[in-house]
């Protein structure tokens, strides 16, 4: 017998109507469709979809998406140790460190946020919603390494029940949730959320402590590239624009890889689960705006320096390309996408509170979408209308 | 007008919450609520501003003549606003300074001008009096719990007094830090929704048809 076949005939009629478990049907029913394609099977009548890629399956792609940013971050957290304390422990240790302070923050994000999904699912008796197991992993991603576990936690907590269950849950959110977490972090714990020394781990993996017998080395500074650009201490001139490319700078903890979050990007291309139309809009964009910004200021960083430091890539290639709170029709989604490139950039330049925009212009474009959705629509409506009438 | 008038005292208390349910009242609702005290205060002084209008209204209302009774209401909540500005300068200067012009604006409160216009114009004195006390502790009663929520989670004090500080840094964790967004209005509004969200899941009148 099949393992699916066992589950199906003998473990299911304990969830469903009438069976001793009835109440934790929602939980069953989400890790059943999570591991094995469903067998619902649409009825002899109405519309027949040959297809089984349904949001699970899509979130998959996602997620494997994420690895080489995730893995390389995990690295990064653990070079960035190595260079604090000036010692060299070999590429598999850094990895092993980055990944011990990176793994705690993946589990209290899915045990909040799927718990409370749950809990809502299971009194409403309906399915678990998907769409949190991307946000559950884009969560600890886009957090500076030091952040307390607890404040991952609440945030999560608030941005499930707030950005996300009060308005009916997965696919009906206006905001991305992942990035409403972060924002609330941002604006509740702003200690917590920049200066020097969040973004580099000095002390012992799992909470931070001092490690005995080392020092952090004289001169060593944990300021990311972009608070140097917001305190003026930036040289665009002297600064290794391969290293922001690479990724071997400070910051939040998937973030700082250009070049893994683009083998990211190229998966989500084939399989056309992102839309280019936005990725490409978002580039272009910042692209235009940092050379305007750059033709102005010479201690600007330059135009490959802006699309490679912080979080720009990755929110143009994992944030934007939101298809719940993104622009729907194929122009929005060009003007969408290079309102968010523009603003991320005039953010990061002119507001020195804020170091890094990208957050912010992602935000925003979020909450502009459905208008230039509706005049995209209603373009087309007036082109059509003219065509009629002549 | 054919409320009984238990319902005229009780009513606004609640489930017809002027700030919660009818909604009015909002922009002090977020300016002031960021400590506790203040919003005692500011509570009290509504309270005692409109009970008297509403009184004084009343006791006019059949010589008001019709065209004019705005500027009317407009008089008489002016004088007392001042007179309650003038008591809290005199006798609460530091809270009178925090509260700073939202006791001046008292006067243009929506909750004011509503029970004056709906209420106190075609009532008696007594009900008048009820309904303006009604109203009033219905908007402190909302303003308390808000900045209860604010003062403790924002600012860790209760009262002013440093419960946080006090209870559990003192037992040595350190690591506790208090929420910033609670000190931002868009807290307050993000917490009126939840109160608002818990009193239509409780009254199920009140939820849109």
């Amino acid at each position: 017998m099949k393992l699916n076949d066992f589950i199906e005939e003998k473990i299911a009629p304990n969830f469903e109507k009438g069976g001793k478990y009835e109440k934790f049907w929602s939980i069953y029913d989400s890790f059943h469709t999570f591991l094995f394609v469903p067998r619902h099977t649409a009825g002899r009548k109405g519309v027949q979809v040959h297809d089984s890629v349904d949001s699970k399956r899509v979130i998959i792609m996602v997620i494997l998406a994420l690895v080489p940013a995730l893995l390389f971050g995990c690295w990064n957290v653990g070079y960035q140790h190595d260079l604090a304390l000036g010692i060299n422990d070999g590429w598999f240790m850094q990895f092993l460190y980055g990944f011990g302070a990176f793994l705690p923050k993946v589990v209290v994000s899915y045990v909040v946020g799927l718990g409370i999904e749950m809990a809502v699912a299971a009194c409403k008796r309906e399915e678990v919603a998907e769409g949190f197991l991307a946000t559950g992993l884009l969560i600890p991603m886009i957090v500076p390494v030091n952040t307390p576990l607890w404040m991952i936690a609440v945030a999560t907590a608030f941005s499930v029940v707030f950005a996300k269950e009060i308005f009916g849950g997965t696919g009906m959110n206006i905001f991305n949730p992942a990035l409403i977490t972060r924002a609330f972090l941002f604006f509740a714990y702003p200690k917590a959320m920049s200066g020097d020394n969040v973004f580099v781990r000095t002390g012992n993996w799992w909470n931070n402590d001092p490690i005995e017998g080392t020092t952090v080395i004289d001169g060593f500074s944990g300021a990311t590239p972009l608070a140097q650009v917001a305190d003026g201490s930036f040289d665009a001139a002297t600064y290794s624009t391969m290293d922001a490319f690479l990724g071997c700078i400070p910051g939040s903890i998937a973030e700082t890889s250009t070049l893994a979050i683009l083998l990211g990007a190229a998966l989500l291309l084939i399989t056309k689960v992102a839309s280019w139309r936005i990725m490409l809009s978002v580039f272009a964009g910042g692209a235009v705006m940092s050379a305007i910004i750059g033709a102005c200021s010479e201690s600007a960083p330059t135009v490959a320096q802006q699309l490679c430091l912080g979080g720009f890539a990755f929110a143009a290639v994992f944030m934007a390309t939101d298809p719940v709170t993104g622009c729907r029709t194929n122009t929005g989604k060009f003007i969408y996408g290079a309102f968010i490139g523009v603003m991320a950039i005039i953010i990061r330049m002119f507001n020195t509170g804020y170091p890094e925009g990208a957050m912010m212009a992602v935000l925003l474009g979020n909450a502009v979408a459905p208008l230039i959705d509706y005049y995209v629509v209603d373009a087309n409506i007036n082109k059509r209308a003219k065509r009629v009438k002549a | 007008m054919a409320e009984k008038k238990p319902g005229v005292f009780t009513g606004p208390l609640w489930t017809n919450n002027p700030v919660v349910v009818q909604v009015l009242g909002i922009c002090s609702a977020l300016a002031v609520t960021t400590q506790m005290k203040p919003a005692l205060v500011m509570g009290i002084s509504l309270t005692c501003v409109l009970a008297f209008a509403n009184v004084i209204i009343s006791l006019l209302r059949n010589t008001i003549p019709n065209r004019i009774r705005i500027i009317v209401q407009l008089v008489v909540v002016a004088a007392l606003v001042i007179i309650v500005n003038q008591i809290l300068k005199a006798y609460a200067f530091e809270v009178s300074k925090q509260l700073s012009v939202y006791v001046g604006l008292i006067i243009t409160n929506c909750i004011l001008m509503g029970r004056l216009e709906a209420f106190a114009l075609g009532n008696k004195p007594w009900p008048a009096l009820l309904d303006g006390l009604g109203n009033g502790l219905g908007y402190a009663i909302i303003l308390f719990v808000v900045a209860t929520f604010r003062e403790f989670f924002g600012s860790g004090t209760l009262f002013g007094f440093d419960v946080i500080a006090r209870f559990v840094n003192e037992a040595g964790y350190d690591g506790y830090q208090n929420c910033g967004f609670f000190v931002m209005p868009s807290a307050a509004l993000i917490l009126l929704g939840c109160i608002i969200w818990y009193l239509r899941a409780k009254n199920p009148d009140l939820q849109d048809k």
